[in-house]
């Protein structure tokens, strides 16, 4: 999805590394919201990113913080475009992100399959397999709450969408 | 106002009210898994809400907020479903069951629409409500096949519900302003914007039929109820649901965080 020259640019990298706000051990390349970044002539530079969900709330402060990044790197004039299509999918969460989320504790998205599958999901703190969905829907929409049966501990997970 | 506009705008408003009706319940869940799934599936239909309201006032000229907040009761085009009263989590559910999987077909035929911003829309609003769609059922399910207080109060509902979904399914509201071609010659469904109504009929009715049984609820008998959100004629507690989802923006105009 991403062109290997814009990857490849200063303007890239500055937002690449812009962090997610609501879990900002990840960047918003990680989660696979940065789409692409185009620079223009005379330090301007064009962003676009895509939600998580329709009504993530942390669109507003992600942009912000794009602006911010890219500013304060010495961009004069930064447009942040948000679009919809194709629509983002957790197959676009780097390895990277996926061991980072691990880490801290959140269990990584799987593969994408129906809905009404529910898929084992391995406890990011002791590892055990033998874990249980408590809720579809975790501290935010993009996350269900689980709790493994050997540590006791609730987690939550990224669901596959 | 154009056919597009008015098609836009009850989809929109149909996850707005719904998601305003949702919201009621943070704090009020039978447990605090529910309060936080409540909230979240409200947040999702907020979501589609704004995007669609902006895409409304793209050609309006108004913005997402001035649709929500400075519209009057007549103006909404919700189904009269959403809007009703639902203190009552055997309704509640119902409603999300009745009303997601209804979306959930929806968004997954307009995908194809032929207009591209609609059409990404569905693509993630498709997504987001088969987990709503799902999370109902679970409900409904265990309710319904679950203690005789339970399953009573499921059916309760279900026979008060059930009648206020045809509305889902009428495509009248699409031939306006023009109300003297057929819906099925509208020139939205003509050139591939909008999905006729009337054609989600049968899968949805599969898919509840399907949930109900396993639940061992009956199908309630066909009532006719005057459900007319459509035209903008609602039930009386619309008044009072407006009221208290615009009064914050109408009493402080122009005030932003």
């Amino acid at each position: 999805m991403v062109n290997a020259t814009l990857t490849r640019s200063r303007a890239w990298s500055i937002a690449a590394a812009v962090p997610d706000p609501e879990l900002p051990v990840v960047t918003i390349a990680d989660l696979g919201i940065l789409r692409d970044v185009t620079e223009h002539d005379q330090g301007s530079v064009h962003v676009r990113i895509t939600p998580t969900y329709s009504g993530c709330p942390a669109m507003e402060t992600i942009r912000e913080d794009i602006v911010t990044a890219l500013s304060e790197a010495g961009y004069r004039h930064v447009c942040v475009e948000f679009v919809l299509a194709p629509a983002w999918t957790t197959d676009w969460m780097s390895d990277e992100g996926r061991r980072k989320l691990s880490a801290y504790g959140i269990a990584p998205p799987g593969p994408r399959h129906s809905v009404e599958l529910t898929l084992s999901v391995k406890c990011p703190q002791c590892g055990s397999a033998r874990t249980r969905e408590l809720s579809r829907f975790g501290s935010t929409s993009c996350k269900a709450l689980w709790v493994c049966g050997d540590c006791r501990e609730p987690f939550d997970h990224f669901k596959a969408i | 106002m154009s056919p597009l506009e008015n098609y836009l705008l009850a989809l929109a408003d149909d996850a707005l009210i719904s998601s305003q009706r949702l919201g009621w319940w943070i704090s009020r869940a039978p447990q605090l898994e529910e309060d936080v799934a409540m909230a979240n599936i409200g947040l999702d239909q907020l979501g589609q809400a704004r995007a669609l309201l902006t895409l409304v006032g793209e050609t309006t000229g108004q913005s997402e907020d001035e649709l929500a907040y400075l519209r009057d009761e007549r103006d909404f085009r919700n189904v009269c479903l959403v809007e009703r009263e639902q203190s009552d989590f055997a309704v509640a559910m119902t409603r999300l069951l009745i009303f997601s999987t209804w979306q959930h077909e929806l968004y997954g035929a307009l995908t194809s629409s032929s207009h591209p911003t609609l059409a990404a829309i569905a693509a993630k609003a498709v997504k987001e409500t088969a987990y709503h769609a799902d999370h109902a059922a679970h409900w409904v399910l265990r309710l319904g096949d679950g203690t005789d207080e339970s399953h009573r109060r499921m059916q309760a509902a279900l026979e008060a519900e059930w009648p206020w979904r045809d509305e889902l399914f009428d495509n009248t509201f699409l031939n306006e302003p023009d109300l003297n071609v057929a819906p099925h010659d509208a020139q939205l469904m003509v050139d591939g914007t909008a999905v006729d109504p009337a054609t989600l009929r049968e899968p949805v009715e599969r898919r509840l039929g399907a949930v109900l049984d396993q639940a061992t609820l009956g199908v309630p008998e066909p009532r006719v109820v005057f459900s007319k959100g459509r035209d903008g004629r609602h039930t009386e507690v619309m008044g009072y649901l407006l009221s208290e989802m615009q009064h914050l923006h109408r009493s402080h105009q122009g005030d932003t965080w």
